[in-house]
């Protein structure tokens, strides 16, 4: 599944439109930065409610595919504008994390 | 130029942490008998008593008290806010109130904030929930802290939570802050290449813990003014030191 579906299918807003035809090879849950850091793979889809600019360097760090901010969370135009410079997917939500989280896992995306 | 240590990163009794021991005149006296001349007073999101502790300074003599809070962020990474004087620290804690939750204290649960005068006597409590996280993200705080007259520090960066590192991954290169703080149990040479002053402190919550890390620093005279200017390394003034790093089992 690329990005581009997901986002069709789990009713997602696209925040920042990078590469949207990139492949999601997983996803995870958690607002520590630290943790994702340490826990996600490249390809892998990151929902969060955290909205620091830092929240980029992570994604590009591990080459993930895409941020889902949850909760409706609205990241400051830094974090947008670095995200553009980057050519980071950053997604949208109004769900908080745990039902996005289940959006995604019906749609066949496990850990 | 002579050197003072400093240790700028003390919580007291109003801190629902602290010990109860934790009062004015014993974190004067713990810090004089360590050594410390410049003494950071910083609880949680709170400062009330923060004027019982300069006072307490006073009396005492050789310890000076610098005016501190110790905000939470949204992201709960904790920052040190470091003030001139209590008016201006006064104006920051204003904003804090602002943003911080109605909810209250549960002090069976989460421990007393006791509000004591220089001679340790109870005046009160705070009844607000000083634990929370304030609805400021970290650059808003920082703007805030510098607004209102004072000195940004990330604190314990090394520690594995409510610091950058364990809420938003990593420090970012300066000037995101003013300084960053590490723990007794960071090397602080290993934080230098982020072109921040680094100090360290020890987050004392017990009498026995005030002093157990410190900043050594070339200032003039122990004042405000003298170790922002060490900090910025202005003037000749600069840290040349610390307390020994505690290498920790992993």
């Amino acid at each position: 599944m690329k990005v581009k579906d997901l986002v069709k299918k789990a009713d997602l807003s696209v925040l920042v439109e990078g590469d949207l035809d990139v492949d999601v090879e997983g996803a995870y849950v958690s607002d520590l930065l630290s943790d994702v850091m340490a826990n996600t793979e490249a390809g892998g889809v990151w929902i969060t409610i955290q909205t620091h600019t830092n929240i980029v360097a992570i994604a590009t760090l591990n080459e993930l595919a895409a941020i889902v901010i949850s909760s409706g969370k609205e990241p400051a135009d830094e974090t947008l504008e670095r995200a553009r410079e980057e050519g980071v997917n950053v997604l949208g939500s109004a769900d908080p994390s745990f039902e996005v989280a289940g959006k995604l896992y019906k749609l066949g995306i496990k850990g | 130029m002579p050197v003072f240590r400093a240790d700028l990163h003390v919580h007291t009794v109003l801190s629902p942490c602290g010990d109860m021991e934790q009062s004015p005149r014993a974190v004067v006296k713990a810090a004089k008998n360590k050594g410390i001349t410049l003494l950071g007073i910083a609880d949680h999101n709170a400062s009330e008593n923060v004027p019982a502790c300069v006072e307490a300074a006073r009396r005492a003599g050789s310890v000076t008290v610098i005016p501190a809070v110790e905000v939470a962020s949204v992201e709960e990474v904790h920052i040190l806010g470091l003030f001139p004087n209590p008016a201006d620290l006064g104006a920051m804690q204003g904003k804090i109130h602002q943003r911080l939750g109605d909810d209250k204290n549960v002090p069976e649960k989460f421990g007393y904030q006791v509000i004591v005068d220089h001679r340790d006597n109870v005046l009160g409590f705070n009844d607000r929930f000083l634990l929370a996280a304030t609805d400021m993200d970290v650059d808003t705080a920082v703007r805030y802290i510098r607004e209102y007259g004072g000195f940004a520090v990330a604190a314990h960066v090394d520690r594995p939570a409510f610091s950058m590192t364990s809420q938003l991954g990593f420090v970012p290169p300066a000037p995101t802050f003013d300084a960053i703080e590490v723990s007794r149990f960071a090397d602080p040479g290993e934080y230098v290449d982020l072109g921040y002053a680094v100090i360290r402190s020890s987050d004392a919550h017990l009498p026995g813990e005030v002093g157990a890390a410190y900043t050594e620093l070339e200032l003039e005279e122990p004042t405000y003014d003298e170790l922002i200017m060490a900090l910025r390394g202005e003037g000749g003034r600069k840290v040349v030191g610390y307390s020994p790093t505690i290498k920790v089992m992993a």
